[in-house]
């Protein structure tokens, strides 16, 4: 398992690196001068000059790489266009809202993906069945902003009984956490059916069967068992995913996260501030996928024991 | 010596048809057997002749749909057929348990190998955790895998495929059934782990006094274990003898043939033939001659194979054939 | 007694083409589902191809007397802040929609295809690098990538559909790389590179035609998320601009007046479902014709 882990962490070091130079290069690649880019349309010469000098933008390309890898490894993303302020102060703010709305999302997408996905495959063709997958289908198929917005007008203008937007206590999580699950508990409901249809036609299960064990004991214990593995995979990655999907629901329900704030930037031509966030979406996204496959090793006897 | 009297499995007119999306195939159709206690009966015939569905019906172990199952299986008096969910589930893995031939992907990978023993006999034989942990690993020592103690906690990734196989033989012991269905127990496995697991078998089979139905193409495996073979041919029984009667003396051109087709050096200086082969191919299911089955291939097809099935007749000798050869 | 064998061997050995072709067809009819797929996209076509003919009238002109009316008998849908017929620029938005999903597809395949084959048949060095670019595309999620090419290039259609295109490159990649990889050990790619088959002639007669089929499902599933960033894209106004009409971007305006008129909301999204949700149906259905062994 050592072995594996290992591994898995020198693999980031690859996608780390080149997280970096596409950022690196993105700025570079806008028309115009960087510098300028960097400190705004409301800088003045003098603001720009200093901003040229700072991060050395008049060196040769690669030291202003070195440059720039620095200042990442300190976490010194630059300051916002727009505000002034560090880019990681902005991004520290909103950092923890996104995250509660992707925990929530996927709690609930578990809770009620994982289940209709198991009755789903042990029931197969059955009305059951196809309610399942025809729900999951329309749930995949949905655009998250308009299923958002549907839902607002239920609930906060006809039925009034949840606010439209903005945070504050537990009522004005329900609705964007909903909003932002639909998408993956289709996806975890089709994912855990097909896995789950899979490992109970293996031949283990029908050895299983033979013994003469109960159906829930051969479902759960020794067909599910199974199937956790690839499913805790796809959650985790799924996680990932709802990282892209919080900009759209943050929009429509004026949630202050990381999503509001890259929509924001990339409208105002923030660069340093659309930058960083990009960044750290991307660091997300691989340390969940480096926790996904720290779960797999656990999980699956296989990589655990050699 | 078994008695004639009180067969421990019946098979009578079991039909079973898969009904797919290119139609209904016939699978098996219409055939009959009995075991008796503490005997091995080998059940032959070339891959896809019927003889692991019988083995997975007896059991259950079809899905129907699209299976469907008609006649009756009677063990120790019992139509199998007629017990529902509950009542079959009992004598799964307590009465009558299954070998299975791939032992690569018929263990569960995640489970231990003390568990998927011990499960069993947790089930069936009420015990406790300990109890059926420790009558696990006397399982594990019994089929002689070495260090059981251990070995017992391992999962089946750490085994080679004889060590699953003789795990599987555990597993299918483990509760004392007085039936063993052996669907190709050594095909997928080395030639000599296989002579090890037969001789494994065949003492455990002296220890247990269960009786097996041992499933196989291999021939040679038969002439070592079995008491009493049945030959099976696209879905039929074509033959039935002891084992050394069928040997010396087959009656059915397809078991001759079968048998010709086994290398054996310094054959053709004893009796002038060589390898024989049967010529063609055995039918596909949608497919079925009409008449005798075998009389596509048969060296001795006449008129009448073409036209009518021939009937099973009775022979001298505790032996059956189904050939107009032999019922004129 | 011979005859007889080998006309059942015949029968059983030798499937053409041409009746695998067939077989395949008849099962993706059987699925209704696929079918119900099939029709919407035909209606989806259509009304992008016969737009003028669908609706007359110019669904950008504004006629701000009609502003804002529900449904009604002149405007089935309503009009929306700016008095046009939504029913109108649902229409012509298909045209929109179809557009940029076809870009998106194209760019993703005239990309994907020969990085994923050149990636997966030779190996080494070259996979190496073209690995690591494709890992770090997917280190970020689809549509974010998308964003992020966005605020690099810039709004419009034009940048739209360069953006998701290349945020689809990756995916291609992976699956043409995986299909090649699985192929490339085929004895039968041995044998033509031992009789001396040069490597463009085998990759191109014996690898390609096994990859267009996980492509094929893969296209059918791309053109629904290509809608579907694309709207997202429009409603957070960083896609393609008004006065065009785009679904995405419709919904976006229509959230300011989502009190007072909220069909302005409601229908362009159906639109957006309906367009999506009929390419998930043949998408879906073509998987489980084609080959149920590519799991996407």
């Amino acid at each position: 398992m050592l072995n594996y882990l290992i591994k898995r962490l020198l693999s980031t070091i690859p996608v780390l690196i080149g997280i970096s130079l596409l950022l690196f290069f993105m700025l570079r690649l806008l028309p115009g001068d960087p510098a300028q880019v960097l400190a705004g349309q409301m800088a003045t010469p003098q603001e720009i000059e200093n901003i040229r000098q700072q991060l050395g933008l008049d060196r040769p390309i690669y030291e202003q790489y070195a440059n720039y890898l620095s200042r990442l490894v300190r976490f010194d993303l630059g300051r916002s266009a727009r505000t002034q302020n560090p880019v990681t102060e902005e991004i520290w703010a909103r950092l923890p809202n996104t995250l509660l709305l992707s925990v929530v999302a996927i709690t609930l997408a578990c809770l009620f993906g994982i289940p209709a996905g198991i009755i789903s495959a042990v029931r197969p063709y059955s009305w059951i069945d196809y309610l399942v997958t025809t729900s999951a289908l329309f749930g995949m198929s949905m655009p998250v902003f308009w299923l958002g917005l549907m839902l607002v007008v239920i609930f906060s203008i006809i039925l009034k009984w949840l606010p439209a937007g903005g945070t504050g206590n537990w009522q004005h999580v329900i609705l964007p956490s909903i909003t932002l699950a639909a998408f993956v508990v289709a996806f975890i409901a089709r994912m855990t059916r097909s896995t789950m249809l899979e490992t109970l036609s293996q031949d283990y299960t029908t050895t299983a069967r033979s013994k003469g064990l109960q159906e829930r004991v051969v479902v759960i214990k020794h067909a599910l068992k199974n199937a956790m593995i690839p499913i805790i995979t796809v959650v985790g990655l799924q996680f990932g995913l709802l990282l892209g999907g919080a900009v759209l629901t943050e929009t429509v329900f004026a949630w202050p996260g990381l999503g509001r704030l890259i929509v924001d930037s990339i409208l105002a031509r923030d660069y340093p501030v659309i930058q960083g966030t990009i960044l750290i979406f991307g660091l997300l996204y691989i340390m969940v996928n480096l926790v996904v496959d720290l779960i797999y090793a656990l999980v699956d006897p296989r990589i655990r024991y050699d | 010596m078994t008695t004639r009297t009180n067969p421990l499995l019946k098979i009578s007119n079991l039909h079973i048809r898969f009904h797919t999306l290119d139609g209904v195939v016939q699978a098996v159709d219409g055939i009959d057997f009995e075991v008796y206690a503490g005997e091995t009966l080998g059940l032959v015939g070339e891959s896809g002749c019927g003889k692991s569905v019988t083995a997975l019906s007896i059991l259950q172990l079809l899905r129907c749909p699209p299976a469907e199952i008609q006649g009756q299986i009677f063990f120790e008096g019992q139509n199998l057929l007629e017990l529902g969910r509950e009542g079959i589930r009992k004598i799964r893995g307590n009465d009558i348990s299954m070998i299975f031939q791939e032992p690569m992907t018929s263990l569960n990978p995640v489970l231990r190998i003390g568990e998927q023993i011990a499960e069993a006999g947790r089930l069936h034989k009420n015990m406790n955790r300990q109890q059926a942990w420790r009558w696990a690993v006397e399982m594990l020592r019994m089929v002689q895998i070495p260090g059981p103690g251990s070995r017992s906690r391992q999962y089946p990734h750490k085994f080679s495929g004889g060590m699953r196989q003789r795990a599987m033989i555990a597993m299918a012991l483990s509760c004392n059934p007085r039936l063993i269905l052996a669907d190709e127990p050594t095909t997928a496995l080395d030639v000599t782990i296989q002579a090890q697991i037969m001789t494994l078998m065949q003492r455990l089979k002296q220890e247990f006094k269960s009786a097996i139905v041992l499933i196989t193409h291999d021939l040679g495996v038969i002439a070592e274990m079995a008491s009493r073979v049945v030959v099976m041919y696209a879905g039929k029984v074509v033959e039935e003898a002891p084992v050394k009667a069928l040997f010396k003396d087959p009656r059915h051109p397809y078991t001759q043939g079968l048998l010709g087709s086994i290398p054996v050096i310094g054959r053709k200086e004893q009796t002038g033939r060589q390898l024989q082969e049967i010529a063609g191919m055995v039918p596909s299911p949608s497919n079925m001659p009409v008449g005798c089955r075998f009389h596509p291939r048969c060296r001795y097809a006449m008129d009448k194979c073409h036209q009518e099935e021939p009937p099973m007749t009775r022979l001298a000798g505790h032996r059956r054939v189904s050939c107009w050869l032999e019922s004129k | 007694m011979t005859d007889i064998a080998a006309s059942s061997a015949a029968k059983a050995g030798n499937l053409t083409a041409d009746s695998t072709l067939r077989r395949n067809w008849a099962k993706l009819k059987r699925n209704k589902a696929a079918m119900v797929g099939g029709v919407l996209i035909i209606i989806y076509l259509l009304s992008a191809l016969l737009a003028p003919v669908m609706f007359s009238g110019n669904p950008a002109a504004p006629n701000l007397m009609n502003s804002l009316e529900p449904p009604s008998f002149k405007d089935p849908l309503g009009t929306d802040e700016l008095g046009r017929s939504i029913l109108g620029r649902i229409i012509y938005g298909s045209r929109v929609s179809l557009i940029i999903a076809v870009g998106v597809v194209f760019v993703g395949l005239i990309c994907g295809i020969p990085l994923g084959l050149v990636s997966g048949y030779y190996g080494g060095k070259v996979d190496f690098i073209i690995q690591r670019a494709t890992d770090a595309m997917l280190a970020f999620p689809g549509f974010l990538l998308a964003l992020a090419l966005v605020a690099v290039l810039g709004v419009g259609i034009k940048n739209t559909v360069i953006s998701i295109g290349i945020s689809m490159i990756p995916l291609y990649i992976r699956l043409v790389r995986g299909c090649v990889l699985s192929i490339r050990e085929e004895v039968y790619v041995e044998a033509a590179r031992a009789v001396g088959t040069r490597d463009v002639q085998i990759l191109l007669r014996h690898i390609l035609p096994n990859v267009m089929v996980p492509i094929t499902v893969q296209t059918s599933l791309s053109m629904g998320t290509a809608i579907l960033f694309a709207a997202g894209l429009g409603f957070l106004g960083i896609g393609v601009q008004p006065p065009t009409p785009e679904w995405g971007a419709m919904l976006g305006s229509a959230r300011s007046y989502l009190f007072h008129a909220p069909h302005v909301a409601t229908f362009p999204g159906i639109a957006i479902f309906l367009a999506v949700l009929s390419f998930n149906l043949l998408g879906d259905g073509l998987r489980d014709a084609l080959d149920p062994r590519f799991k996407i």
